[in-house]
């Protein structure tokens, strides 16, 4: 048996925005979320309109977990947060 | 039950509060504090003990009331009623849509995006655009409380008149050439899912959460505000800015917006200095049509939209709103 195959899926978290206020927050919210929850997730920043356009989105920030949209114009709470990607 | 149980006791609570804040800001004056009635000090500090608590109460009520309203729209579903309207009706509606929409400057362009690959008309965009800062329910609760109802529908009626007739005007002129070309080429490969159904407890609760946001971040603004005004109010001599920008100046609306352009502030940090400008003699027309130059037209907003417009369309942008709030800004003039 390959150790490697039990090792858990790394998260796919991006946070889509254009460097508004609330798109800091939001980063810094989900950061503090992997951190407290412990899940093993790489979180990444995309600022380029075309981009976050590709994901559909009309309101910053948003959250993108594993391809999936599940935060958009809001800034939830880092216990929030925690629930939503220990799901 | 446990949804309604709080605001069926607040509700009240907050009637009676606020039918009595005279009597209250009274008490306080004259039987707490024992100050003699008439003096400049008691009659500023019994203003400003009447003042605060009263436009507090009315931004909580309305900040509540709109937060629950916002929770019933959404732009995915302002986007699909816009589509396929036609020009005029398409401009009106958007307007309406953008006072009630969920929106914050900072996603204007996804938002523009977004909008422009459903196929609807930049006229009737731009009139969201125009409408969602222009109109603010923490502008209407001020003006309301500052200056009286009327004054507050007035400026609802107008903001909402210039956001139609703008984006009209833009629809009109055919300026989809003027957006920059990549826009169009924008495909969004996620099919939008459906929005699940809230129930009425957590539209409740966003109401909360709204206060909580909105009135946590302004109320020193409007605490500042107040005081600035209630203070000002006969030590500076009243018709110090009068005479540049009072009614008979004809350049005074004009002038007023060229200086609130490159202005930038929310509705919450601006209408305490329209309450000082008004104090100190500059008519109300004009004060307004700062104020809206300030919060429609701002040079931050100009440059992210720079990104997916050509200049000939922010410039016509920045012109047809500007000419719609003089004209507001004289209308007022010459009415009051």
């Amino acid at each position: 048996m390959n150790y490697q195959d039990l090792k858990p899926i790394q998260m796919d978290i991006k946070v889509l925005g254009t460097g508004c206020a609330k798109c800091k927050s939001l980063e810094k919210a989900i950061s503090k979320a992997v951190e407290k929850t412990g899940v093993n997730a790489i979180v990444t920043k995309v600022e380029d309109i075309v981009e976050i356009m590709q994901f559909g989105v009309m309101t910053t920030p948003a959250l993108v977990v594993n391809g999936k949209i599940v935060v958009k114009g809001v800034v939830p709470s880092v216990d929030e947060l925690s629930k939503l990607i220990t799901k | 039950m446990k949804g309604w149980f709080i605001p069926a006791v607040l509700l009240p609570l907050w009637i009676v509060t606020y039918w009595n804040l005279q009597k209250l800001a009274d008490f306080v004056i004259d039987d707490l504090l024992r100050m003699t009635s008439g003096k400049h000090l008691t009659e500023t500090l019994r203003f400003f003990i009447f003042e605060v608590p009263k436009v507090m109460l009315l931004l909580v009520l309305i900040i509540f009331g709109v937060g629950i309203l916002r929770s019933y729209f959404t732009t995915e579903k302002t986007r699909a009623a816009l589509e396929g309207k036609s020009l005029f009706s398409g401009n009106i509606l958007a307007s309406l849509l953008g006072i009630v929409t969920p929106f914050c400057s900072c996603s204007a362009i996804p938002l523009f995006l977004g909008f422009v690959e459903a196929g609807i008309p930049i006229g009737v965009t731009f009139s969201f655009l125009i409408a969602a800062p222009m109109i603010n329910e923490v502008a209407l609760v001020l003006l309301a409380g500052l200056f009286g109802w009327k004054v507050a529908v007035i400026y609802v009626a107008t903001g909402l008149i210039i956001a139609i007739l703008a984006g009209w005007f833009i629809g009109k002129f055919k300026m989809e050439k003027y957006v920059a070309d990549w826009v169009f080429s924008i495909k969004s490969n996620q099919e939008s899912e459906e929005e699940e159904e809230i129930t009425f407890y957590e539209r409740i609760q966003k109401g909360y959460q709204s206060v909580k946001d909105i009135v946590g971040k302004i109320w020193i603004y409007i605490v500042i505000g107040i005081a600035v005004g209630a203070g000002a109010h006969g030590y500076v001599p009243e018709d110090f800015l009068g005479s540049l920008l009072g009614k008979e100046n004809w350049y005074g609306v004009p002038l007023a917006i060229l200086i609130g352009i490159p202005m930038y502030s929310n509705a919450a940090g601006i209408i305490p200095i329209v309450s000082v400008l008004i104090e100190k003699g500059v008519s109300l027309g004009t004060a307004l049509a700062f104020m809206m130059s300030v919060i429609a037209l701002s040079l931050p907003e100009i440059i992210i939209l720079k990104k997916v417009l050509k200049w000939q369309l922010i410039a016509t942008f920045i012109g047809v709103v500007a000419v719609g709030i003089i004209i507001v800004g004289f209308i007022f003039n010459y009415v009051m």
